[in-house]
């Protein structure tokens, strides 16, 4: 046998009752490759770390090595389940340090498709989430609803998941005749579903039961750690830039925004994160019918795109409402074709903040219910 | 009717009659363990309106066939800092306990593997038997998954046979036995003499009949927790745990695991049957009575509830440990309880 | 008390609730498309892999600078004005440069779509094909010069021999201007 170390220990820093745990990179519910380190009493978590970095991929070093155009199909692979979400931002923001007026019926097509993926990402999110709850049926409820969706995208921009659809200036190419009629369907379809989930999903009582009092994120804690989008909402704050600063033509719509009330649980906990998800949807769908009835019919949808992007030498930082927050770019130009710094402000990356936070005192299944109501994707953690 | 086992008619009472009175519960086990996974996998289709294993056979019909041979013939894994002997043990432990239940299940009028007066006590205790297996795998493993799944399965367990353990005795007033074949002769007649709607008797069971219909209830739920079932089955709960006490185990003891889960799922199945559906009894009186016409409906109304299981499993949430046990002691146990207490009255009185 | 029944009342009635649901469901046509027998029809905007026409492509290498990962390497030839074969282009027009070598590797290719855009003769194409899948890393470099490496060799050698007429033409012309000056 080994032979025996004697080793001073000072026994009264020693806890002997703590066991570390190591969840993922490769676990079933860590939506990706996050790896948290648990240190549990029990099954009580008594601290999270989390630890990150398994999907970096240089997003802001090779965007300065990329002209404008190019940094594009990069985007695209941040928050790579909307994608719409993440090139309006950017596109937008060069546009603003370029100063280019885009059409009026590109700006429609922008707002519809960033408007469908946030449904197809909210149907991610809530599906996942009860996935880490236990329910597996609704997860593919959910998912058949967003492959309709993806139909739509693939139909009009040629691309399922990474679209590469919002240029500078305008769109990759004009949507195809049925378009409206399809999105319509789309919104009918996803209400109809949506009434099954409720059904099956939200108001079920052990799902009301795993999520509600759970991984309560108090307003002020959320604002300091600058949480955004369906965690702060859920928190009980209504801000939404949609509404709080209306970029491209959000103020032409009539919606609300869903916030977290505490009906089940308090403020802020889990199933106050996921009913503002799932509200939201619908709020989606009002934007859209509303967009597909003011859309104008004719125009050129590449009239406004210049013929070479080489913005003036100035610094911008945009932001719009992705699903899970607050996505903004801050590009430094020095008015050559290449951006002298992209930086990305991902949601995911700062919400993912609060986790130790919120799950310190819960139990072990709690922590992944935690995680999912987070709604996380690593790739926009990581960049 | 009298209760017989046909083949110590047939044979006499030897080592041959006997031995086929155990290798025909396996073999049933076998083919009905082929039966549930399939159902199991058609049934999570098609309540998720996907179509399910297509591919082997017709409908894919041979799917479950194709997964125990890809079973047999998995590399078989033991982690390096495993404790060997109760690792490779604690699989056939599980399953040895769920099979030693079936020797006391009357299929039909004329078969019960071993018919002894105490059937239902003894199922119940060797059922227990599983915490074992799970604790001895789940310690084994050297994981710590493996480890909390173990402890999580071992407390869920101990605590949810105690309403199980009252809904049995319950039972067992009712019919004033603890004789498997006893209590299904008792029910013979028609549904309406089912312990479900009250047992037999004259029109004052009305009383209890909301009771007995609890007391079903509250079996289906503490077996779903005792055979680790959603909506509770966090001891292998998959997003937490990734698999559970079974994550290490891989090949033919992943299969035994699997194996006993089944097996024990037909267990409650046909407690539950025996107790409340009226085991091999026809529910239309004489119509459809008879040997081959028992095993009918013996197997027909056990797989009826196994139904309801799989049905169960996806439609709900995964429930968590605390929860578990508030369900557990805070109201199956207090309604077990007086609905045992109603019973006991009833029949003091009656 | 009365919360404790309500809350077990609830229990019940949303899991029979769920139930319901999925039994509804059990019942319901289903989605799934059983892939290599069934498809569902791919539009043809659709972004997969992509094709190049050789008779179009002029060798401008628009493609392989914008490409956002690299994943399209050119070789270019000038085509020599005394060319015996006088090569033309799709639409007759005189071909100036020929492209011995045009590879693209899908294995790093993104399907951004910035190629096809760019190309100033819709020379390459993204195609609904979706099923190229290999075994190999090397498999998915895809070749898509129509010249045999000879024909390379012999334009090479071509081109080779123009030059040096050239310069030896130039050399010339510059002796005779410098002996004209000298005079």
């Amino acid at each position: 046998m080994t032979e025996t170390k004697f080793v001073d220990i000072d026994f009264s820093r020693i806890e002997t009752d703590r066991m570390r745990l190591n969840v993922g990179p490769q676990h079933p519910s860590t939506h990706g490759v996050l790896r948290l380190e648990v240190e549990l009493d029990g099954e009580v978590v008594t601290n999270v770390i989390p630890h990150i970095g398994y999907l970096h991929r240089c997003f802001e070093k090779i965007a300065e090595n990329m002209n404008y155009q190019q940094v594009i199909p990069y985007v695209d692979r941040m928050d790579y389940i909307s994608s719409m979400n993440n090139e309006l931002p950017y596109v937008m923001a060069v546009e603003k340090l370029m100063g280019i007026k885009v059409p009026e019926k590109v700006e429609y097509i922008r707002v519809i498709m960033a408007e469908l993926n946030r449904i197809a990402n909210h149907q991610i999110a809530i599906a996942t989430f009860g996935l880490d709850a236990g329910a597996f049926t609704p997860f593919l409820y959910l998912f058949r609803d967003r492959e309709y969706i993806l139909w739509i995208f693939e139909k009009a921009t040629g691309g399922r998941l990474l679209f590469n659809y919002f240029w500078v200036g305008g769109l990759a190419n004009d949507v195809y005749p049925t378009f409206k009629e399809d999105v319509l369907n789309i919104v009918k379809q996803v209400r109809k579903t949506n009434k099954d989930i409720e059904e099956l999903l939200i108001y079920n009582k052990i799902f009301i039961d795993r999520t509600a009092n759970v991984g309560v994120l108090p307003a002020d804690v959320a604002i300091n750690y600058g949480c955004s989008g369906p965690m702060l909402r859920g928190s009980g704050i209504p801000f939404d830039l949609r509404k709080a600063e209306p970029y491209s033509i959000y103020d032409r719509f009539d919606f609300e925004i869903p916030v977290g009330k505490g009906e089940v649980g308090t403020v802020g906990d889990c199933w106050d994160r996921n009913i503002v998800r799932f509200r939201e949807m619908e709020q989606s769908c009002r934007i859209i019918e509303q967009a597909i009835e003011q859309m104008p019919d004719s125009g050129d949808v590449q009239s406004a795109i210049p013929k070479k992007v080489r913005p003036p030498k100035g610094e911008i930082y945009f932001r719009c409402e992705n699903p899970k927050g607050e996505l903004g770019f801050y590009i430094i130009s020095d008015g050559k074709d290449k951006p002298y710094r992209v930086k990305g402000r991902a949601p995911s990356f700062v919400n993912l903040s609060v986790l130790p936070e919120i799950s310190r005192g819960y139990l072990f299944a709690d922590l992944i219910v935690i995680l999912g109501s987070i709604d996380i994707v690593l790739g926009e953690i990581d960049r | 009717m009298e209760t017989f086992n046909v083949f110590e008619r047939l044979l006499g009472e030897n080592i041959l009659s006997a031995a086929i009175s155990v290798l025909l519960p396996l073999v049933f086990l076998i083919i009905y363990a082929l039966i549930a996974i399939l159902g199991e996998l058609k049934i999570s289709a098609w309540i998720q309106e996907r179509l399910g294993p297509m591919r082997t056979g017709p409908y894919g019909i041979l799917q479950p066939l194709a997964e125990v041979i890809k079973l047999i013939q998995k590399e078989d894994i033991v982690p390096a800092g495993a404790n060997k002997l109760l690792f490779n043990l604690a699989p056939y432990v599980i399953f040895a306990g769920s099979f030693a239940g079936f020797a006391v299940i009357p299929f039909t009028a004329a078969f019960v593997p071993a018919e002894i007066n105490i059937g239902l006590f003894y199922i119940f205790a060797i059922g227990a038997f599983a915490v074992i297996g799970i604790v001895m795998g789940g310690w084994a493993s050297n994981n710590k998954y493996s480890l909390l799944g173990a402890m999580r399965s071992a407390s869920q367990m101990i605590s949810y046979e105690i309403p199980g353990a009252l809904v049995i005795l319950s039972a067992a007033v009712l019919a004033n036995s603890l004789d498997m074949q006893k209590i299904t002769l008792l029910q013979a007649g028609g549904f309406w003499n089912w312990f479900l709607f009250g047992g037999p008797g004259s029109w004052s069971k009305i009383w209890i009949v909301p009771f007995t219909i609890l007391l079903s209830i509250i079996y289906l739920i503490a077996s779903l927790a005792e055979t680790n079932r959603t909506p509770f089955d966090i001891p292998e709960g998959e997003s937490e745990l990734v698999a559970g006490y079974h994550t290490e185990y891989s090949g033919m003891k992943f299969a035994m695991f699997f194996f006993a889960e089944y097996s024990n799922m037909f267990i409650v199945a046909a407690i539950l049957t025996v107790v409340f559906l009226g085991g091999w009894t026809s529910p239309f009186g004489d119509f459809m009575s008879g040997f081959w016409w028992g095993v009918f409906w013996f197997i027909f109304k056990a797989m009826f509830i196994v139904f309801v299981q799989i049905w169960l499993r996806w439609t709900l949430p995964r429930v968590r440990v605390d929860q578990l046990m508030y369900l557990g002691w805070k109201v199956l146990l207090p309604f077990a309880l007086v609905c045992f207490m109603m019973i006991s009255l009833y029949r003091i009185i009656y | 008390m009365i919360d404790y029944f309500k809350n077990v009342w609830t229990w019940f009635y949303t899991i029979l609730i769920g139930m319901k649901v999925t039994l509804k469901h059990l019942f319901a046509k289903k989605v799934t498309i059983q892939y290599p027998n069934e498809r569902y029809p791919i539009p043809p905007i659709a972004r997969n892999r992509l094709q190049l026409d050789p008779d179009r492509c002029n060798g401008c290498l628009q493609c392989a600078r914008i490409c956002p990962v690299q994943c399209i390497t050119i070789e270019t030839l000038k085509v020599v004005p005394d060319d015996p074969e006088h090569p033309t282009m799709f639409d007759g027009t005189p071909r100036k440069i020929w492209v011995p070598r045009y590879d693209i590797d899908f294995a790093k290719c993104c399907f951004c779509g910035l190629c096809t855009t760019v190309c100033p003769t819709e020379a390459i194409k993204h195609t609904t094909d979706f099923e190229y899948s290999s075994y190999t890393r090397d498999g998915l470099i895809y070749h898509f010069s129509a010249m045999s490496p000879e024909k390379v060799e012999e334009k090479k050698r071509m081109l080779a021999e123009w030059t040096a007429k050239q310069k030896a033409a130039k050399a010339s012309a510059e002796k005779q201007a410098a002996n004209a000056s000298s005079e």
